[in-house]
């Protein structure tokens, strides 16, 4: 796996937290994925969760709904950040080719997980 | 049918909101009445994007939605006014007379404020306000989502 760039997944309940434990299952690292829920979050408290899980570092925030108090938060830090991007729709496909593609901007890395989050949504079994 | 719901919430418009309540009353309107949002056009969009493209969403200061309250009551669709504070809904009930019942669905810990529930910290000053807004007539209830029994506000304030 690559490194460098920061991850971080801001979630309703313990979906976060799952998707990590899930990345870590499949590639034996958590790939610098850090997860935040939002649960007993206001706005002030989520952004406060947000910004200590991000740190002073370039980083890609996954959000799981693309509207609602997860990615409202995200939205709010990247614009106060040039250096943070927000992608919506996080699922373990993306994380996935996150974990195997983390030297690369934080541009870059959105552009790569929102690819990597069409492709992998498909009818099977027919 | 007009304004099913009034609702405080300090993450506005989300999922609890527009699926958990939108679904549950058929609503296919919602009115963000907060001053700041209604100034801000990025803020507008990230919360348009968390709502289905077939229901409508209104962003209002409080002055705009005083004028506009009796408008929403006449609607023939079913729509949800939200506020993100307590002092904002007070301020509109006060000018909409009408309003009879408000429900307290998120409002989460900051500093001074004491858990009264789950979902509902207060400061004293909180607590003070709802119990004011209830002694003009107002029923105030807390109900995160709308699958629980809403909680009377003698048990929480």
């Amino acid at each position: 796996m690559s490194e460098g760039l920061r991850g971080v997944i801001v979630a309703h309940a313990e979906v976060a937290a799952a998707l990590v434990a899930a990345v870590a299952a499949i590639t034996g690292d958590d790939a610098g994925l850090a997860p935040v829920s939002n649960a007993g979050c206001g706005r002030e408290a989520l952004r406060e969760r947000l910004d200590a899980a991000v740190g002073a570092g370039p980083a890609l925030v996954f959000t799981d709904l693309a509207g609602g108090s997860c990615t409202a938060a995200a939205a709010a830090l990247a614009r106060s950040r040039a250096d943070v991007r927000v992608v919506a729709g996080v699922s373990l496909p993306m994380l996935l080719e996150f974990a195997f593609h983390r030297d690369e901007t934080p541009e870059a890395a959105a552009a790569r997980a929102v690819g990597a989050g069409h492709a992998a949504v498909r009818e099977v079994g027919r | 049918m007009s304004v099913v719901l009034y609702r405080i919430d300090d993450r506005l418009i989300h999922g609890q909101v527009v699926v958990g309540w939108g679904q549950a009353a058929g609503a296919t309107f919602i009115v963000l009445v907060d001053d700041e949002v209604r100034e801000s056009a990025w803020e507008q969009e990230l919360y348009r994007m968390g709502v289905p493209a077939e229901m409508d969403v209104v962003f209002a200061s409080v002055p705009e939605a005083v004028a506009a309250a009796a408008a929403w009551e006449r609607d023939p669709r079913k729509g949800i006014v939200l506020t993100g504070d307590i002092g904002t809904m007070a301020a509109l009930c006060s000018g909409v007379p009408s309003v009879r019942r408000v429900n307290v669905g998120g409002i989460h810990f900051r500093a001074g404020r004491v858990e009264r529930l789950r979902y509902v910290y207060l400061s004293a000053d909180e607590a003070a306000a709802l119990r004011a807004l209830a002694g003009s007539g107002v029923e105030v209830t807390a109900q995160d989502v709308p699958t629980v029994t809403p909680v009377p506000l003698s048990q929480f304030a």
